[in-house]
């Protein structure tokens, strides 16, 4: 479990986060999400063990994050936004180092290798040098290196950031087996559908304010079922119907070019926020 | 602690990676020295009982052993800003304590590979020297007192360049002034006084005692280890300040 109370973290002048407040239950896949600057990766950075926040309590698990700072590091795992492998070591060697760092004893460690790279799908390449990898084969390792310790809760900034939509959707694929595998997940991403395809709950940050927490359909039922999305004096406006026959019926009344799709997680949060999530 | 083993291997196992590469660039420095300074000046010159050429080895062992684990500040910032290795072992369960413990002991180690160079190159100059207990003390004390401020510096700089200006302010001066081409005690007595100052003196003077068969002079082989353990503490602290 995690647990957010008053979270908070200025950078001089800059008010990253303020006052969050937030909890995640066991077993849940969380999002994350908002535009660049919204205080995602702080969030996290400060879950990690990276930062410390200015005012504000943080527990995984109810391990303090900065009283317990070992006990609560030793519960989770890391995938940050950059890509933070050792490039001069192989497959093996970065993962290796990680296991070692976890306290991780041989036997264990060369095990679990074998069966993670095996689970992202790696094992052909436990050899080669992290120089020669592609960008979307970089991420799985830096997935199976963080689930290297059977981490209760991993931390996913970004992951799929940068990588083509077919490699993107491998590693959804993966992050869904991980939740099912038992973990919790804390996801951050500014891509919409990941968080809808993946999430239990999503939670819309701005500015460094939580602006709402709730499911993905709850948050798309509050528009209805439908949009329209329609050119007016050159500036694009969206309006929502519970139904399609609904929508039909307001089509043939106006006159117009309209286009009609169903509602997604965008429409809540521009709705909830007034602004789009632009990477 | 078990952490700093983690963080030693890996600087161990970057170091094979470019083991030959490295024994190359160890041995450019000394050998133009050896040519230039120890043939050049040939061994007609003699200071304190010595060839110049047998004056110069040891302070060629203390500047090496001190640039060498000194390079240590370059390979974390590699790891700090351009790889982001830093954040990985920030993550792991691990006290900033083992971090600086195994980033200083792969200073000490790259220290020790560098004088094993010159010993060797040394040999092929003909000269052989007594390197002795107190001879390898003195290399590991100077290794311990440069991989702790390169740890303090390089937790403190802001970017990679950054890194060059200190090794321009604090090594190149110490390099030249540190007794490693002259005898100290040669120089006026108020530079004396400043170079006493410096602790690639003490190693010099340590490092040239020992491979000469003196009695050592324990002054210096406490000031080092003075200087080492003051150093670490402050590495420790700029870990913990390099956080935010």
């Amino acid at each position: 479990m995690i647990r957010l109370e008053n979270l908070t973290k200025h950078y001089r002048s800059v008010k990253a986060l303020q006052g969050i407040n937030l909890q995640v239950a066991a077993g849940e896949l969380f999002a994350y999400l908002g535009p660049n600057g919204s205080g995602k990766t702080t969030t996290i950075r400060i879950l990690t063990g990276l930062s410390r926040p200015t005012l504000g309590d943080a527990y995984l698990h109810d391990q303090h994050i900065e009283r317990d700072t070992l006990k609560a590091k030793r519960q989770c795992g890391l995938v940050p936004q950059t890509i933070n492998l050792d490039h001069e070591l192989t497959v093996f060697e970065n993962m290796d180092i990680h296991g070692r760092l976890f306290h991780m004893p041989t036997k264990e460690r060369l095990e679990r290798i074998d069966e993670l790279l095996d689970y992202v799908e790696l094992k052909e390449r436990k050899a080669s040098p992290v120089k020669q990898l592609s960008g979307g084969m970089k991420r799985r390792v830096m997935v199976a290196r963080a689930l290297m310790h059977s981490p209760r809760i991993l931390f996913l900034d970004e992951p799929t950031v940068g990588l083509d939509p077919s490699i993107r959707r491998r590693i959804w694929s993966l992050v869904k087996r991980i939740q099912q595998g038992g973990a919790t997940i804390f996801l951050t991403t500014h891509y919409i559908e990941e968080a809808e395809f993946l999430a239990d709950r999503v939670a819309f940050l701005d500015e460094g304010r939580i602006v709402t927490v709730d499911t993905p359909q709850n948050l798309m039922a509050r528009l209805g079922a439908w949009a329209l999305d329609e050119i007016i004096n050159g500036e694009m406006e969206t309006t929502y119907f519970k139904s399609r026959e609904e929508a039909k019926r307001y089509i043939r009344e106006q006159q117009g070019s309209f286009s009609l799709r169903r509602v997604n997680l965008e429409d809540a949060f521009i709705f909830l926020t007034g602004k789009k999530v632009l990477p | 602690m078990r952490g700093w083993l983690a963080i030693y291997y890996r600087e161990l196992l970057i170091l094979k990676k470019k083991f030959f590469r490295q024994i190359a660039s160890m041995s450019v420095g000394p050998t133009l020295y050896l040519i230039a300074f120890g043939l050049g000046m040939g061994k007609d010159v003699q200071l304190a009982g010595h060839t110049y050429l047998e004056f110069l080895i040891p302070g060629l062992v203390a500047m090496n052993s001190m640039t060498q684990a000194f390079a240590i500040a370059s390979e974390i910032n590699i790891a700090r800003f351009y790889w982001r290795i830093f954040e990985e072992f920030q993550a792991a369960p691990i006290r900033n304590i083992a971090y600086v413990t195994g980033e200083v002991l792969a200073g000490i180690t790259r220290a020790l590979l560098s004088v094993t160079v010159i010993i060797v190159l040394a040999f092929f100059f003909g000269v052989v020297l007594s390197y002795n207990l107190f001879f390898w003390l003195a290399v590991v004390l100077n290794g311990f007192v440069f991989a702790s401020l390169a740890v303090c510096l390089a937790m403190l700089v802001k970017s990679h360049a950054d890194q060059a200006l200190l090794t321009n302010f604090f090594i190149t001066p110490m390099a030249f002034l540190g007794g490693t081409f002259f005898p100290v005690d040669r120089m006026p007595h108020w530079a004396q006084k400043a170079l006493f100052f410096l602790p690639l003196t003490h190693a010099s003077t340590a490092i040239r005692g020992a491979s000469f068969g003196h009695v050592p002079d324990l002054f210096s082989y406490f000031l080092l280890a003075a200087i080492g353990s003051i150093l670490f503490v402050l590495a420790f602290y700029c870990v913990n300040k390099a956080k935010d």
